[in-house]
């Protein structure tokens, strides 16, 4: 049944999402004999969308190409959830370019040095010092789709 | 207090944030159908490319040493949104001019603070979209649009100008400022202020705005009072030639059917269609936009724009109706009350210059016959008065074909064409 928590999570802004269409995550409702507490929550859908933009002006989706972060779940072609209204910190996944090359890497401290980590074994941090560094944006979610199950 | 925040070279950035090696690049993006340059680079201006040229005049040399891109209007009307969005944080007062330029109402602002507030403003646009702004900040509209281009031209002001009515510094401005260059004075206004012996923007302050009503029009006497520092102006009495045209008005009250909207919207669009064939331009892409009244509290706030492109540069009504039409279905909302909506006309380019384009992409008798049409449509309704003759249902639109060989992928509406980031 449609859970009341989620479904206040679900509860939208004014404004639909630039992309349009809204999906709802479980179709099914209470077809109940009696009042159900949950009656006040039954009109809303959950909303995916909803559940993983908390900015809709300051978010956007990417695609990921590559596999040095599959210690944190990003797989080659994954659909990545960026906010860019997030404060870079260190522990967070960011899109950052580097030298003018976009990637997507854990921010790191070392010491006292700021440094990209991969969450692949197979590759090596990266110093940021020295370098010229762009922020792009903060990765929020992945978006995985397992082989065969997605259309 | 007024501010204007309008983005920088808009289009050319849009198209930086999702490839920034175009960054530091000379890149222009032309019209549809690759006809013409709508937008450049700083680095495009520096090499001579004039605003309008059209594609196949700029010489195999000079295009080695550019990019030139196809515009992508569904990418630049998402990041306009987004850019309106933002700034509807920031204030509910926002009127969108155009769809790189939007008005933002300061009532009720510490007027110390208001120089802090516009660097807030264009840092969080600037994070949140990756878009450069500049914002002009000042008691009228007028002044607000001069005090931007001050922040444009002015590196060291960190993209935040503010002219109060009566500084020294807005006399210094406004003294250097050609009467031409001024925000809703036409090429042929600003030769007539000439025999007047008016030719920069402090002069026409200094005149007497009775005397210039009697010799000009009230348009040009509220520029006076602008210029004074005392707002006269509404943002539908003044749009510059050119570039670009608006029609937009306020409902006398809210609606929410949207048979009234498709009403106003085509009539909005015809008449624009018309000073469009007046001035003897094509736009390439309408945008539409609706809003809600933001003053009224506990109703339901909702505003939304949308761009649509042209199959080719057109000024025939039908077809502008036809888009804006289209728009309004994407954005239309139930349950929402309108006070407003709007058409604009976008990156205009000269119909003279286009026509060898035109025909190549085989619109011959077609658009010759509706060249006709549109001509014997303006004579009767200037003759026997406005909207003798209108247009009751909204054209018929075929799936057009777009040239757009070099258009960038619409990163942020379509799920194939998301921006690819390295993960290696």
């Amino acid at each position: 049944m449609a859970s009341p928590i989620l479904g206040a999570a679900g509860g939208r802004a004014a404004a639909p999402s630039s992309s349009g269409a809204v999906q709802p995550l479980l179709g099914c409702r209470v077809r109940a004999g009696f009042p159900s507490p949950a009656d006040d929550h039954l009109d809303v859908e959950l909303d995916l969308h909803a559940h993983v933009v908390r900015r809709p002006a300051s978010t956007y989706f990417v695609r990921a190409e590559g596999d040095s972060m599959l210690g944190d779940g990003i797989h080659d072609g994954d659909l990545l959830v960026v906010d860019r209204s997030l404060e870079p910190r260190p522990g967070r996944v960011v899109i950052i370019a580097v030298d003018g090359e976009p990637t997507v890497k854990r921010l790191a401290r070392r010491g006292d040095a700021l440094v990209l980590e991969a969450s692949n074994p197979r590759y090596a941090p990266i110093p940021l010092a020295g370098r010229e560094c762009h922020v792009w944006g903060v990765v929020t979610h992945v978006l995985h789709a397992l082989p065969g199950a997605a259309p | 207090m007024i501010a204007l925040v309008d983005s920088n070279n808009f289009y050319v950035s849009c198209e930086r944030v999702f490839d920034p090696g175009l960054e530091g690049r000379a890149v222009g993006v032309l019209s549809n159908n690759d006809g013409c340059v709508v937008a450049r680079s700083a680095e495009l201006k520096t090499l001579g490319v004039a605003m309008g040229m059209p594609a196949h005049q700029i010489s195999p040399a000079l295009r080695r040493r550019m990019t030139l891109l196809s515009s992508n209007y569904a990418l630049y009307g998402d990041m306009s949104r987004r850019v309106n969005r933002i700034l509807g944080e920031f204030s509910p007062e926002i009127e969108a001019y155009s769809i790189d330029e939007s008005f933002v109402g300061l009532d009720g602002h510490e007027p110390d603070d208001l120089e802090a507030w516009g660097h807030r403003v264009r840092g969080r646009v600037l994070r949140d979209t990756g878009i450069p702004t500049c914002v002009g900040l000042a008691p009228t509209r007028v002044l607000a649009k001069t005090a931007n281009r001050v922040a444009k031209s002015r590196p060291e002001l960190g993209g935040v100008c503010r002219l109060a009515a009566d500084a020294p510094e807005t006399r210094r401005v406004l003294e250097a400022l050609p009467v031409h260059a001024l925000w809703g004075v036409a090429r042929r206004s600003a030769e007539r202020l000439a025999l007047q012996d008016i030719h920069t923007a402090w002069q026409l302050r200094q005149a007497d705005p009775k005397q210039i009503r009697r010799t000009f029009s009230v348009v040009m006497e509220r520029l006076v009072w602008e210029l004074r520092g005392r707002p006269a102006i509404a943002l539908d009495d003044v749009t510059e030639p050119r570039q670009r045209i608006m029609v937009s008005r306020s409902f006398g009250r809210l609606t929410g059917e949207q048979a009234e909207l498709q009403a106003a919207i085509r009539q909005y669009g015809a008449r624009a269609a018309e000073k469009l064939r007046r001035q003897g331009s094509r736009a390439c892409a309408v945008l539409v936009f609706v809003r809600s009244d933001p003053h009224r509290l506990g109703e339901r706030q909702y505003r939304n724009s949308q761009v649509v492109a042209l199959p080719g540069p057109s000024d025939d009504t039908r077809e502008l109706i036809a888009a804006a039409q289209r728009g309004l279905a994407a954005i239309f909302l139930d349950g929402v009350r309108y006070q407003k909506c709007g058409v604009m006309l976008l990156d205009l380019v000269d119909a003279e210059r286009h026509q060898l384009s035109l025909l190549q992409a085989g619109h011959g008798p077609e658009r010759r016959r509706g060249e006709a049409l549109m001509a014997t449509l303006d004579r009767l309704n200037a003759r026997m008065g406005r909207d003798t003759v209108r247009f009751g249902v909204p054209g018929e639109h075929a799936a057009w074909p777009l040239r757009c060989e070099h258009r960038t992928a619409r990163y942020t509406t379509r799920w194939n064409e998301l921006m690819r980031v390295k993960v290696r």
